[in-house]
C-alpha cells in the first residue's frame, strides 16, 4: 500500500460564458512510498496547489483517482492520518495561537483531556512556548509559518502535506522550516511537499516530481540525481602563466586574482594537469562535477511528459 | 450536537464577539432606543407604543443588518482567506461546516437580540415605571424577530454559496423586504386568474412570509399573541431556514474550492 497514489488524476476548470477549458492538471499517475519525503517541483502555476487541492479533497477531479493510504481522498478516515500546510496560509488572527490550536485538535476529534498537553507540546516544539497566549495578528509571516505547521502536527498524522512551507520566509525562517521538516523525516512521517526553491528539497527530499505546466516531467531519486556526474572536471590553481595554454584549449576559464578554475572533459584532465606543471602552477583542487537538483529540473522542464513514474 | 458541530459554531460566535463592527452595531442599536426614549418623552399619552414600535423596529433593524452582513461572509471569506482548507483537511464534513456557521451566527444574533432587549427593556421602565401582564406578548414579538433573524442568516448564507457577497447582500435585503409584504403578495396573487395565478401564487409561497412574524403593533397596544401563531411561526421558520440550509450544503457540497 502507497502512502499516496493517484491514477491518471487529472483536472479542468471550465469558466466563463463561453465554458473555456483550461487544464489544470493533465492525467497525473503517481505513488509515495511510507515514510518517503517527497519533493513536488515546478515554476509557479506548475499545478502543485491544484495537485493538493485534489489530494486533500478541496476540488474534485475531472478524471482519474487519489487514494491515500489505500482510502479514496473522500474517505473521513483519511483526514484524521494527514495534516496539511496550504500555501501563505491565513489563519484566525483574533484567536491566540492556543486557541487556534486547541480549535484543530477539536476538530480533529482530540478529547479536551489531551488537548491542553497536545497545545503546549506542539507550540514547544515548533518554537513559540512563550507567544501562546498572544492573537496571531501580532505574529510576523515566519511565526505564522511556524504556526502552520503546528496546526497541520497537532493531531500527530501520519501524512504532511506542505504547500510551499518556506515561500516568503527570510533564511533563517526558512532554517527554522526546514528544521522541523527534518525532524518529522526523522519521526518517520510521510512528508509531500511541493516547493520551487531547490536547494530545499535537495536538502530534505528522498524523491522528487518534476511538474510543469500541469503535466509530470519526471520523477527521480534525489541521491542518484546528484550523484551523477557530467563529464566534467573542476580544475582550481594558482598561477597565471598556464592561463593563455588553457583558454587556447577552448576550456571554461575563470580567473580571480591569482586563481583560476577551469572545468575540463574528463578525458582531458591528464592534458590540462600537464599544462600547469609545464608553468610551474600550483594545483589547489581537483574534482568531478556533479549534477545538482537544478540542473534535473532545468532539464525535466524541456523533457516531454513522463512516461515512467513510479 | 456533534463536538465538530459545535467547535465550529463556537468559534464563529467568538469571531463576530471579538469583531468590533458587531460592537459598534450594538452601541448604534442602544442610541437609537435612546433616541426612541426621548421621542417617547415628547408623545404624550403614546409614550408605550411609541416605545415599543421604535425599539422593536430598531432590534429588527441591527439584527437583519448584522445577519446579512456576517451571513455573507461566512463561507465567502473562509474561502477567500483560505481558513476553509486547513478546515476541510480534517474529518470535517462540508455540510458540518455549513450547519456549524449557521448556528454560530443564530447564536450570535441570539445573544445580541437579548442585549438590546435589555436595553429596550430599561428603557421601557424609565419611560412607564410599570410593567403590565400584558406585557408578556412584548417576549412573544421578541421571539418572532430570532425567528426572522434565523429566515434572514439562511437565506443570506444560500445566496452566498453561490453568488459574491454583494449580490448575495442586495438579494438577501430585497427577500426580507418582499417577505414583509408576503401577505399582500398572498392576497394580490389570489386576486389573479388562470396559469398567471397559479405562477404568482408559487412566488408567494416560495418567497418567505415574514409579516405573519411581524406583530409589533399589535404587541405595542397590548393585544395577546396566540399561542397557534407562536407555533406556527416556529414550524415555519425552522423548515424554511431548514430548507435554505440544505440548499447552501447542497451547492457547497459540489463547489471546487479553488
Amino acid at each position: 500500500m502507497y502512502a499516496i497514489e493517484t491514477v491518471a488524476l487529472e483536472k479542468l476548470y471550465v469558466s466563463g460564458f463561453w465554458r473555456k477549458k483550461k487544464i489544470a492538471l493533465h492525467p497525473l499517475t503517481l505513488a509515495v512510498e511510507e515514510g518517503e519525503v517527497f519533493g513536488y517541483l515546478g515554476p509557479n502555476g506548475a499545478g502543485k496547489t491544484t495537485t493538493l487541492k485534489l489530494l486533500m479533497g478541496l476540488v474534485f477531479p475531472t478524471r482519474g483517482t487519489a487514494k491515500i493510504l489505500g482510502m479514496p481522498v473522500d474517505d473521513s478516515r483519511v483526514k484524521s492520518q494527514i495534516g496539511f500546510l496550504p500555501e501563505q496560509p491565513y489563519f484566525y488572527d483574533y484567536l491566540t495561537a492556543h486557541e487556534l490550536l486547541d480549535y484543530y485538535a477539536q476538530l480533529s476529534g482530540i478529547t479536551s483531556k489531551d488537548r491542553r498537553r497536545r497545545v503546549e507540546a506542539v507550540l514547544d516544539r515548533v518554537g513559540l512556548p512563550d507567544v501562546g497566549r498572544q492573537q496571531l495578528r501580532k505574529f510576523s509571516k515566519g511565526m505564522l509559518q511556524r504556526v502552520g505547521i503546528a496546526q497541520a502536527i497537532i493531531h500527530d498524522p501520519r501524512i504532511v502535506f506542505l504547500d510551499e512551507p518556506m515561500s516568503g520566509l527570510d533564511p533563517i525562517g526558512r532554517r527554522e522550516v526546514r528544521d522541523l521538516i527534518q525532524a518529522l523525516k526523522d519521526e518517520g512521517k510521510t512528508i509531500f511537499f511541493s516547493t520551487h526553491i531547490l536547494s530545499d528539497a535537495e536538502a530534505l527530499c528522498d524523491r522528487v516530481a518534476v511538474l510543469h505546466k500541469g503535466e509530470l516531467r519526471g520523477v527521480g531519486v534525489v541521491a542518484d540525481l546528484t550523484a551523477r556526474t557530467s563529464g566534467k572536471v573542476e580544475i582550481i590553481w594558482n598561477g597565471a602563466e598556464a592561463i593563455p595554454d588553457i583558454t587556447a584549449r577552448g576550456w571554461e576559464l575563470r580567473q580571480t586574482a591569482d586563481t583560476a578554475r577551469a572545468l575540463v572533459p574528463e578525458t582531458e584532465v591528464d592534458a590540462a594537469l600537464d599544462i600547469l606543471r609545464r608553468n610551474h602552477a600550483r594545483l589547489v583542487s581537483l574534482n568531478p562535477v556533479r549534477t545538482t537538483l537544478e540542473d534535473y529540473f532545468v532539464e525535466r522542464l524541456g523533457a516531454p511528459a513522463a512516461e515512467v513514474t513510479r | 450536537m456533534s463536538s465538530r458541530l459545535a467547535s465550529i459554531a463556537y468559534n464563529t460566535y467568538r469571531e463576530a464577539v471579538r469583531d468590533r463592527v458587531l460592537y459598534n452595531l450594538v452601541v448604534f442599536a442602544l442610541l437609537l432606543v435612546t433616541a426612541a426614549l426621548l421621542v417617547g418623552q415628547i408623545s404624550i399619552g403614546i409614550e408605550r407604543v411609541v416605545m415599543v414600535n421604535l425599539g422593536f423596529t430598531a432590534i429588527t433593524f441591527f439584527g437583519v443588518a448584522i445577519a446579512i452582513f456576517i451571513g455573507i461572509g461566512l463561507v465567502s471569506k473562509e474561502i477567500e482567506k483560505k481558513t476553509l482548507y486547513t478546515v476541510l483537511a480534517r474529518p470535517v464534513r462540508r455540510w458540518e461546516f455549513i450547519l456549524g456557521k449557521f448556528l454560530g451566527l443564530v447564536g450570535t444574533l441570539a445573544v445580541n437580540t437579548l442585549f438590546m432587549a435589555l436595553g429596550f427593556f430599561a428603557a421601557l421602565f424609565f419611560l412607564v415605571r410599570d410593567f403590565e401582564r400584558s406585557d408578556v406578548s412584548l417576549f412573544a414579538a421578541l421571539y418572532f424577530i430570532v425567528l426572522q433573524l434565523v429566515i434572514v442568516t439562511a437565506v443570506a448564507l444560500l445566496f452566498s454559496s453561490f453568488s459574491s457577497p454583494l449580490l448575495s447582500a442586495v438579494l438577501s435585503l430585497s427577500l426580507f423586504v418582499i417577505g414583509n409584504f408576503a401577505q399582500d403578495l398572498r392576497a394580490f396573487a389570489s386576486l389573479m386568474t388562470g396559469v398567471s395565478r397559479w405562477l404568482a401564487l408559487a412566488v408567494a409561497y416560495v418567497l418567505p412570509n415574514l409579516s405573519s412574524f411581524n406583530v409589533v403593533s399589535s404587541v405595542a397596544h397590548s393585544q395577546p399573541v396566540p399561542v397557534a401563531l407562536v407555533l406556527w411561526n416556529t414550524a415555519y421558520a425552522l423548515l424554511y431556514a431548514g430548507a435554505a440550509v440544505a440548499g447552501a450544503v447542497l451547492v457547497f457540497d459540489r463547489r471546487n474550492l479553488k
